[in-house]
């Protein structure tokens, strides 16, 4: 089975915010609320400061809590490369899973259910990217089975230096950032 | 410097999880009471069957009571539900990883269970509920002739009682996102806490109890007579609001403890775990935490409960007031603080 997770180079990331319009329009996204967004951070001391902006999302963890607390099963790992979804009419909005995830990449959607992004899965399955990595300008985004060596994924993490988010939550996040 | 700034502005999310309301300390709080209760209920039972309360006083008393509060904190935890047009889904499934499926399913055998337990005495209390459904008074008999049975309903309370006390603190404490919660001692923490404030509900009930009339015969007011009312001759003896108190200062001495090794747990975990800590000792949350659970939840009660039993002072309701406070603040603090705590990054990303 795939594994499928998520490359983004910080390097190239210049915050537009384009892969946050597209999840919003191809997800048809709640007003007020989102899938995925811009981080900014500035560190050091001026003027040795530097800048790392980032575009984050769910993680889609090797190890997702969201899973485990879930109580009907609702949030499961997809067979379809390990995603992490939600099953809409099998939650009940206890909320739980929004507890759980230390990135804070649950909401509420209006209508009641647990709500996240979902690697667009329904583009996955007819061999597209997800709609944020499709509309990039500048490419900083690489979307790809983790497990394949061949994949330009799992190759740029054998060959740049990366990070993922909390680490020291213990989730094994599949959305890496290159530095 | 570190500076993060983020588009994202989900409501009930950012800027710090609020997704809990008051509706979850309500239901964790009148839980822990009624998992408190049913274990004092269960004892209760084993002791009448021992021949030791012939009139077994609290075998009624902590049953209905629980009943009604379970109706309570039920409801409650309805109302928290953002989809709750399919909260039937929690009984289509079970998911062993989850406390939250464990919790429902024994919150579903509860049910019965205190309606079977409060079946003991219901028919003397409740006479109009006898005369009209013969088969309750049928049931009430067979269960009065067989003390195994009425030995199996105690520990089945006992047991359930400790499930239903422990299992919304291992429901808070798996979630790693949160470190006040992330602590193996909330469950313990929890039960214990409600078991106190079960005893301190029971200690009330005895001393506001009316003194002992008639039954009312009829369907509203044996209803409510069967609530209010005590059986038996006369209110409970001495002996059983001491051994009440006895058993709240033993309880309370030791949350004292508990809440100690969970302080100590917390600072000596993690950078996260340590910054829980803080919110606590002296962030926001430190009024609530020394001012109301500390002290005037678990200490104060504490020192008049002890000054009662030596007959320093006269008794009166006000420690178990106080303790009931103490068991409402602990879970407000703990489901308000712990959505504030976070998972501090060591790495400065």
């Amino acid at each position: 089975m795939a594994r499928f997770g998520m490359v983004i180079d910080t390097r190239k990331c210049v915050g537009c915010m384009d892969c946050v319009v597209a999840c919003q329009t191809e997800n048809d996204v709640p007003l007020g609320h989102a899938r995925d967004w811009i981080a900014t951070v500035v560190r050091g001391e001026f003027p040795s400061l530097s800048m790392e902006i980032r575009s984050e999302r769910c993680n889609h963890c090797d190890n997702p809590p969201c899973v485990t607390c879930c109580p009907t099963g609702a949030s499961h790992v997809s067979d379809l490369g390990g995603i992490v979804k939600v099953t809409a009419n099998r939650c009940i909005g206890c909320k739980a899973c929004l507890s759980a995830c230390p990135y804070g990449a649950r909401f509420v959607n209006p209508k009641g259910y647990a709500d996240k992004c979902t690697f667009c899965d329904h583009r996955v399955k007819e061999g597209k990217d997800p709609a944020c990595v499709s509309v990039c300008p500048t490419h900083c985004m690489v979307f790809g089975d983790l497990d394949d060596p061949k994949s330009t994924a799992a190759t740029l993490l054998r060959t740049r230096q990366w990070h993922t988010l909390l680490p020291e939550a213990g989730t094994r996040p599949r959305v890496f950032y290159l530095t | 410097m570190l500076e993060i700034t983020t588009t994202r502005h989900n409501p009930l999310v950012d800027p710090h999880l609020t997704v809990w309301s008051w509706e979850i300390p309500l239901y964790l709080f009148v839980g822990g009471i009624v998992a408190g209760l049913m274990i004092l209920g269960g004892i209760a039972m084993l002791r009448m069957v021992r021949g030791e309360d012939t009139r077994g006083y609290f075998s009624l008393h902590a049953p209905l009571a629980s009943f009604m509060l379970l109706n309570l904190g039920m409801g409650a935890l309805f109302l928290d539900l953002a989809h709750k047009l399919y909260v039937w889904a929690v009984y289509l499934t079970f998911q062993p990883t989850s406390p939250m499926s464990w919790g429902s399913w024994v919150l579903l055998i509860v049910y019965p269970l205190l309606m079977a337990s409060a079946l003991i005495r219901l028919p003397e209390a409740w006479p109009w509920l006898a005369r009209t459904f013969p088969m309750v008074r049928r049931w009430s008999d067979a269960l009065l002739a067989r003390p195994d049975r009425i030995r199996l309903l105690a520990w089945l309370n006992i047991v359930l009682g400790v499930a239903l006390g422990i299992y919304t603190g291992i429901l808070l404490s798996t979630m790693v996102a949160r470190p006040l919660w992330n602590v193996s001692i909330l469950g313990p923490l929890f039960l214990v806490s409600g078991l106190s404030a079960g005893a301190a509900l029971l200690h009330l009930m005895s001393v506001l109890l009316p003194p002992k009339r008639p039954a009312p015969q009829g369907m509203i007011g044996g209803a409510v007579g069967a609530l209010v009312q005590p059986l038996g001759a006369q209110a409970p003896d001495k002996n059983t609001a001491n051994w009440l108190i006895g058993a709240d200062i033993g309880l309370l001495a030791v949350e004292v403890l508990m809440l100690g090794l969970l302080l100590i747990g917390l600072v000596t975990a993690t950078a996260s775990h340590a910054a829980a800590f803080d919110l606590l000792m002296s962030g926001r949350f430190a009024i609530a935490f020394w001012g109301v659970l500390v002290v005037l939840g678990i200490l104060l009660p504490l020192l008049l409960q002890g000054l009662e039993l030596g007959h320093r002072i006269p008794h009166t309701i006000v420690p178990a007031l106080l303790v009931l406070v103490g068991g409402y603040t602990l879970r407000w603090l703990m489901v308000n603080a712990g959505q504030v705590s976070e998972v501090v990054s060591t790495t400065a990303r």
